[in-house]
C-alpha cells in the first residue's frame, strides 16, 4: 500500500484497514490510568495510620505497638514519621494495574496496526469538543505508528515505574495522593501522545505540567521542594506561550488545527516562509520549555526534589520528551522551515554541550543524571532538528530504557543509604556521592545493571544508546553535505558549516558523557565506602519489588538498539525508521532533496569507530584520572576552587537570571504593582479615596440640614430667585 | 384695573416671604404663608379679567386647601407647644442632620 495508491481508500465510505479492530477501543488507554487516578484520589481522602514516631532515632524502641519495625526506613529526608496508609495493599494493586492492563491493550492496537501496513493515520473521534464558527474541533485520538510507539513507551515503562514505586513510596503517609498524581500523570500524557489534534494534545502538554508540578512538591511541607515545582510550572508557562502562538498563527494561516488536516494543508504556506518559520519557532519555544533546553531548562535539575521515580517517568522517560515528539509530530512544519529546524538542532547541540559540562561537577547523585538527561534531550533535538525523525524519536526510546534504568536505580541506592543513615540517627546527605563509595559490595544487582545504562547512555556498542547516538550524529554528518539545511543559511552562517559544528559539538558532548557518568559509577560504587563504619552493616540491596523493573529496564537498555539496526551491520535494515515511515518519512526525504540520506559504508564505520573512540576514550579517561579513595565525605569536603567551582555552581545560570529576570520582575511588582498600583491607586485613590469623597459630601449635607427650618426658607427663596434670575437674562 | 392690582399682589408677596424668612415665631410665619396665598389669590382674580373665569376658580381651590392647612398646620404649632412650650423656630430643628 503506497502512498500513490491511495486514491481508493481516501473515497469517501472507504473504510479504514483499523476500523472494526482493537484499535477502535483505543480510547480505555488513557482511561484506566484515569481510573486510577479517581480510584486513589477517593482513597487519599482516608487519613494514614501512624505507625511509627517522628523521630528516626526512637523508632522501635519505646513504642510497643509498632508492628512494622522492619519497614520503618523511609525513602527520603523529607517526611520524617513512618505512616502506612490504611488501604496501601488497595493502593498498591491499583495503581500499577491500571498500567498493566493499559500497557497489554497497547501491545494489541501495535500489533494490529504493524498488521494492518496502514500508511494512513486512524483517527478515532470520541465527541464534538469545539464547535465555533470556524473551528471545529473533536475530541479525536489518532492511532499511527508514531503514536503508538510512544504509548508503548509510556505505558510500558510507566508500569514499570509504577510497580518500582510500590517499594519505594509504601512507607509514605500520602502514599495514595501519589499513586493517584501518578496516574494522572499517565492519563494526562496518553492524551498527549494520543490526541489527533494541535489543541487535545496541549490538553496533555498542560495536565502533565500540572502533575509534574504536583508530583516535585509532592513533600510541599518543605518549601524547597514546593519551589521547585513553582519554578517549573512557571518555565513551563513560558514555553507553552509559545505552543499557543504557534496554534493561533496555525489557525489564522490554514483554518485548520488537526494533524491530518495540517499535514494535507501546510504545504500553502511556502518552503522557508516567513510564517511557517514562525510557527516552528513558536512550537520550539514550547518544545524547550517542556523539554529543558537553553533557556529554559534550569527547572529540570530543580524538579530533582520530587520523589526518585517521579523523576525516572516524568523528568526522563516520557514528559521531558514530549518536545521531541512535537517536533517529530510536526515533521510537515518544520521540513519546510529550514531555519527553524537549523534553530532547534544548533540548541539541542549547544544544550547536549552546556548540560554535560555542568554534569561533569556535580555531586548529588540525582543532579548528575538530571544534567545528563537535559544533554540527552539536546541530543534528540539535534536528531529531530536536522530532519532525521526517526533516530531523534528512537534515542527518545532508547533513552526511556537506560535512563530510567539509571534513574531508578538511584532509587535504589538513594533508599539503600538513607535506610542506613535512619538506623543510626545519622543526618548526612543520603544523595551526595561523596557520602557514598563501594555500594558494589552491598548491592550487586544495581551495580551491575547501572553500568548497562552506563554503557549504553556512554554509546558504547552493543548497547541501545550506542545505535540510537550514533544515527543521530551519521545524520547529522550526512546533512551536512546534501539537504535543504545545508543549502539554507542562519542567520548569514552557512547551514553546511553549521551542521559540522553541530556534529562536533554532538562528538564533544559525548565525550563529557562517557566522562560524567563514568565519575558517577566510581564515586558511588567503586571505591572504598565512605558512609561510615555504623552505616555500613546496614547497607543493602532494595527488595525485589524494585530490583525487578530495573532488571527489565536493563535487558531493555542492553538490547534496545535491536530494534533499529542499521542494514550495514546486519539488521533487517532499520525497523524503527521503516516503522516510522508513513508519518516522518515524506518529511524526512524532503530535507534530504527525496533520497534516503545514505553514506558510503566506509564512512558510515569511520564515524562509528570515531564516536567510540571517544565514549570509550571517555570512560577511560574517567577511569584513570578520577580517584575515588581520595574523595572525603560532603561535610569535610574542601571548596573547590576555579573552573570547577563555576560548574559546581552550575555556570551561575539561576544566579544570572535570579539577577536579570526574577529580581527585576519582584522589584516591579513588589515597587510598581503592589505599592504603586495596589495599595496606591487601587486602594489608596479608588477604594480609600471613594470613601473620603462620600464622607466630605455627607459632611457638607448634614451641615446643611441644620433642622432650622428658617434656612430652608432662605435656601428654597435663594433658589427661586436664582432660577428666575437665569429664566430673566434669557 | 390690572396692573395696580397685580403691584398690590407683588407687595404682598414680597411682604409675606419677608415675613416667613425674618420672623422665628411658628405662629406669625403661619400666617405670613396665608398672606403669600392670598397674595396669588390675587393675581389670579386680576389676571381673570383677561383670559376668563378660570382664574377664579383656582382661586376657590386655593382658599379651600388654604383652609384644610391652617386646620393641619394649626394643630402640629399645637402639639408642638405642648412638648416644648414653645413656638419659636430656634428650637424645633428635630430633623437636624
Amino acid at each position: 500500500m503506497l502512498l500513490s495508491g491511495l486514491p481508493v481508500q481516501e473515497a469517501a465510505g472507504v473504510a479504514h484497514p483499523l476500523q472494526g479492530t482493537l484499535a477502535e477501543w483505543i480510547w480505555l488507554v488513557p482511561v484506566l490510568p484515569f481510573i486510577g487516578f479517581i480510584v486513589n484520589g477517593l482513597l487519599s481522602l482516608v487519613p494514614a495510620m501512624h505507625l511509627g514516631p517522628a523521630d528516626p532515632s526512637a523508632a522501635g524502641h519505646d513504642h510497643g505497638h509498632v508492628e512494622h519495625a522492619d519497614h520503618a526506613d523511609h525513602a527520603h529526608d523529607d517526611h520524617h514519621h513512618v505512616a502506612r496508609h490504611k488501604y496501601h495493599r488497595i493502593v498498591s494493586m491499583v495503581g500499577p494495574a491500571v498500567l498493566g492492563v493499559a500497557f497489554a491493550l497497547t501491545v494489541g492496537i501495535f500489533f494490529a496496526l504493524s498488521g494492518a501496513h496502514a500508511e494512513e493515520p486512524f483517527v478515532r473521534t470520541l465527541f464534538p469538543w469545539m464547535v465555533t464558527g470556524d473551528l471545529n474541533i473533536d475530541a479525536a485520538l489518532q492511532v499511527d505508528q508514531l503514536s503508538m510507539l510512544m504509548t508503548m513507551v509510556v505505558t510500558g515503562v510507566g508500569f514499570l515505574i509504577h510497580v518500582f514505586s510500590v517499594g519505594y513510596m509504601q512507607d509514605d503517609p500520602g502514599y495514595p495522593r501519589y499513586f493517584a498524581y501518578l496516574n494522572l500523570f499517565v492519563f494526562f500524557m496518553l492524551v498527549l501522545v494520543l490526541g489527533a489534534s494541535y489543541p487535545v494534545m496541549f490538553v496533555g502538554w498542560e495536565g502533565v505540567g500540572l502533575c509534574s508540578y504536583l508530583l516535585i512538591g509532592y513533600w510541599y511541607s518543605d518549601k524547597a521542594n514546593a519551589d521547585a515545582g513553582k519554578k517549573a510550572f512557571v518555565m513551563n508557562r513560558i514555553g507553552d506561550f509559545g505552543f499557543l502562538v504557534a496554534m493561533f498563527l496555525l489557525f489564522a494561516n490554514l483554518g485548520t488545527l488537526d494533524f491530518v488536516g495540517v499535514a494535507g494543508r501546510v504545504s500553502e504556506l511556502g518552503e522557508g516562509g516567513a510564517v511557517i518559520t514562525a510557527i516552528g519557532l513558536f512550537f520550539f519555544l514550547g518544545c524547550a520549555g517542556k523539554s529543558a533546553q537553553i533557556p529554559l531548562y534550569t527547572w529540570l535539575p530543580d524538579a530533582m526534589a520530587g520523589p526518585t521515580p517521579v523523576s525516572a517517568l516524568i523528568h526522563a522517560a516520557t514528559m521531558v520528551t514530549a518536545g521531541v515528539y512535537l517536533v517529530a509530530r510536526s515533521s510537515f512544519i518544520f521540513s519546510l522551515a529550514p531555519v527553524a529546524s537549523l534553530t532547534v538542532a544548533l540548541v539541542g547541540a549547544v544544550t547536549a554541550l552546556f548540560a554535560a559540562t555542568i554534569g561533569l561537577k556535580q555531586w548529588d547523585i540525582k543532579k548528575v543524571l538530571a544534567y545528563s538527561t537535559v544533554s540527552q534531550l539536546g541530543y534528540m533535538f539535534v536528531g529531530v532538528g536536522v530532519g532525521a525523525y526517526a533516530a531523534g524519536v528512537f534515542h527518545l526510546v532508547t533513552h526511556a530504557f537506560f535512563k530510567a534504568l539509571l534513574f531508578l536505580g538511584s532509587g535504589s541506592v538513594i533508599f539503600a543509604m538513607h535506610r542506613a543513615l535512619h538506623h543510626t540517627g545519622s543526618h548526612s546527605d543520603a544523595q551526595d556521592m561523596r557520602n557514598m563509595g563501594g555500594l558494589r559490595k552491598y548491592m550487586p544487582w544495581t551495580f551491575g545493571l547501572m553500568w548497562i545504562a552506563t554503557l549504553a547512555i556512554a554509546g558504547i556498542p552493543p548497547f541501545s544508546g550506542f545505535f540510537s547516538k550514533d544515527e543521530i550524529l551519521a545524520s547529522v554528518f550526512a546533512r551536512a553535505s546534501h539537504s535543504t539545511l545545508a543549502e539554507a543559511t542562519w542567520l548569514g552562517i552557512p547551514g553546511s558549516a553549521l551542521l559540522m559544528l553541530i556534529y562536533v559539538m554532538g562528538l564533544a558532548a559525548a565525550l563529557l558523557t562517557a566522562i560524567y557518568m563514568t565519575r558517577m559509577m566510581l564515586y558511588t560504587f567503586h571505591g572504598p565506602n565512605r558512609s561510615g563504619e555504623k552505616e555500613q552493616a546496614h547497607l543493602a540491596e532494595a527488595p525485589w519489588i524494585m530490583t525487578g523493573p530495573l532488571v527489565v529496564l536493563g535487558v531493555l537498555s542492553a538490547v534496545g538498539g535491536y530494534f533499529n539496526l542499521p542494514s550495514f551491520l546486519g539488521g533487517v535494515s532499520q525497523k524503527m525508521h521503516h516503522w516510522l515511515e508513513p508519518v516522518t518519512g515524506a518529511s524526512s526525504l524532503r530535507i534530504t532533496h527525496g533520497e534516503e540520506a545514505h553514506l558510503a559504508t566506509s564512512t558510515e564505520f569511520a564515524l562509528i569507530g570515531l564516536a567510540v573512540a571517544i565514549a570509550v576514550g571517555g570512560i577511560l579517561l574517567a577511569w584513570t584520572r578520577l580517584k575515588p579513595a581520595a574523595l572525603v565525605p560532603k561535610d569535610q569536603a574542601p571548596e573547590a576552587h576555579g573552573i570547577e567551582r563555576v560548574l559546581e555552581h552550575k555556570y551561575y545560570v539561576d544566579e544570572a537570571y535570579d539577577r536579570a529576570i526574577v529580581e527585576p520582575v519582584v522589584g516591579v511588582s513588589r515597587r510598581v504593582l503592589w505599592r504603586g498600583m495596589d495599595t496606591g491607586l487601587i486602594d489608596g485613590l479608588f477604594v480609600n479615596g471613594s470613601g473620603f469623597l462620600m464622607r466630605g459630601l455627607g459632611w457638607v449635607g448634614a451641615r446643611l440640614q441644620s433642622g432650622q427650618v428658617g434656612t430652608y426658607a432662605w435656601v428654597l427663596v435663594i433658589g427661586v430667585l436664582a432660577v428666575l434670575g437665569v429664566f430673566s437674562i434669557k | 384695573m390690572i396692573p395696580e392690582g397685580l403691584a398690590l399682589s407683588a407687595v404682598l408677596f414680597a411682604i409675606g416671604t419677608i415675613g416667613v424668612l425674618t420672623r422665628r415665631n411658628a405662629i406669625m410665619i403661619f400666617m405670613s404663608v396665608e398672606l403669600m396665598l392670598n397674595a396669588v389669590n390675587l393675581s389670579f382674580v386680576a389676571l381673570s379679567r383677561l383670559y376668563g373665569a378660570t382664574g377664579q376658580v383656582f382661586v376657590v381651590f386655593v382658599m379651600t386647601v388654604a383652609a384644610a392647612e391652617a386646620a393641619v398646620g394649626l394643630a402640629i404649632i399645637i402639639a408642638i407647644f405642648r412638648h416644648g412650650q414653645s413656638v419659636n423656630l430656634k428650637n424645633i430643628n428635630l430633623l437636624k442632620g
